[in-house]
């Protein structure tokens, strides 16, 4: 996380130094894009916080390792399109869950959705590229996650 | 738009009320979701700023005809290579990506390569990788990697190219 900030204050350092004026338009910009923004961010929030109430981390252990892989998998994008949770809390649930057994294949279509499939970031997206995209993109990412998953299954000789 | 604005300020009262009330009265649920709440808006605030500001900057700094070479038309197959490159380094998640993305596309980057930089930041952020890695072990992220990547870019392209032929225009002045 460090580096963002080094990062950032480097770039606006050597901003400055190179045309203050300019650097002081470019922060212009930064505030007005992020108050636009504002709205959609607080409707994401809203939604994260509610939704992480109802399915807490144990419901997810507890559903993500049923037996039959079919309904395992279903769950898991199912429970990883409809959440939001940071890498450094998601993987080592995952670890966690690994090792009590639950399928790679299980925790790829957890992971993948998780990642790649927002409907709690849908109103940012919304905002930004409209809502044909936003669905259509969600739609794509769901089915590249349900390849991915197929194949962790397969390499790891889970299933075939 | 007027309606729908009402409707979101009605929404976003009655959260709050809601969670005053929760805390008030010592409802468990209702503190419960306040805490997540401000958790996650903390996590956001570490972040957004940076990015806002990085995007600000890029802005102002960045000359059109820079991202139309790298990242438009004729940039080709380098474009596609420069959205994975720069995907590996977003931080934060898909919330920093869109409009970093928005503003590429405003500055003359094509459709295909800012679905290619979604997908990708969403899929290969190095901070979040190496934590797979340690968490998952390198045959799992491998695969993933090398079976979702192609993908990604593959599907981009479909979908910009389509996106392109209906004449799409993301969102006017964000």
């Amino acid at each position: 996380m460090y580096y963002l900030y080094i990062a950032t204050g480097l770039a606006v350092l050597i901003s400055l130094i190179a045309d203050s004026e300019r650097t002081l338009k470019g922060c212009k910009i930064a505030l007005k894009k992020f108050v636009t923004i504002l709205p959609a961010f607080l409707g994401m929030l809203m939604l994260v916080s509610i939704i992480l109430f109802l399915i807490p981390d144990r419901v997810i252990s507890q559903y993500l390792g049923s037996s039959n892989i079919f309904t395992g998998v279903l769950f898991a994008s199912f429970l990883g399109s409809i959440t939001l949770m940071p890498g450094f809390i998601a993987f080592p649930l995952c670890g966690i869950l690994l090792k009590k057994g639950v399928l790679y294949l299980v925790l790829s279509a957890f992971t993948t959705t998780l990642m790649m499939v927002g409907i709690l970031t849908y109103p940012i997206e919304k905002a930004y590229f409209g809502t044909k995209v936003t669905i259509l993109r969600n739609i794509i990412s769901l089915f590249i996650a349900l390849i991915v998953a197929v194949m962790t299954g397969i390499f790891f000789g889970e299933i075939f | 738009m007027k309606r729908n604005d009402s409707i979101k300020i009605a929404g976003i009262s009655c959260y709050i009320l809601f969670l005053a009330a929760s805390f008030a009265y010592g409802f468990k649920p209702g503190k419960e979701i306040g805490h997540n709440f401000f958790s996650f808006s903390l996590d956001m605030l570490k972040v957004l700023p940076c990015a806002f500001i990085l995007i600000g900057l890029f802005e102002v700094w960045v000359k059109r005809q820079t991202v139309e070479k790298h990242f438009g038309q004729e940039a080709g197959i380098r474009g596609y290579i420069w959205a994975v490159l720069l995907a590996g380094t977003t931080v934060g998640g898909l919330y920093v990506a869109f409009p970093l993305a928005y503003s590429l596309h405003s500055k003359g980057a094509r459709l295909n390569v800012i679905f290619t930089y979604l997908g990708a930041s969403a899929i290969c952020r190095i901070p979040m990788v190496i934590f797979e890695v340690s968490f998952m072990g390198v045959k799992f992220t491998a695969i993933r990697l090398l079976v979702s990547l192609p993908l990604v870019i593959v599907t981009s392209i479909l979908l910009g190219d389509y996106l392109v032929k209906r004449s799409y225009k993301p969102m006017e002045g964000k």
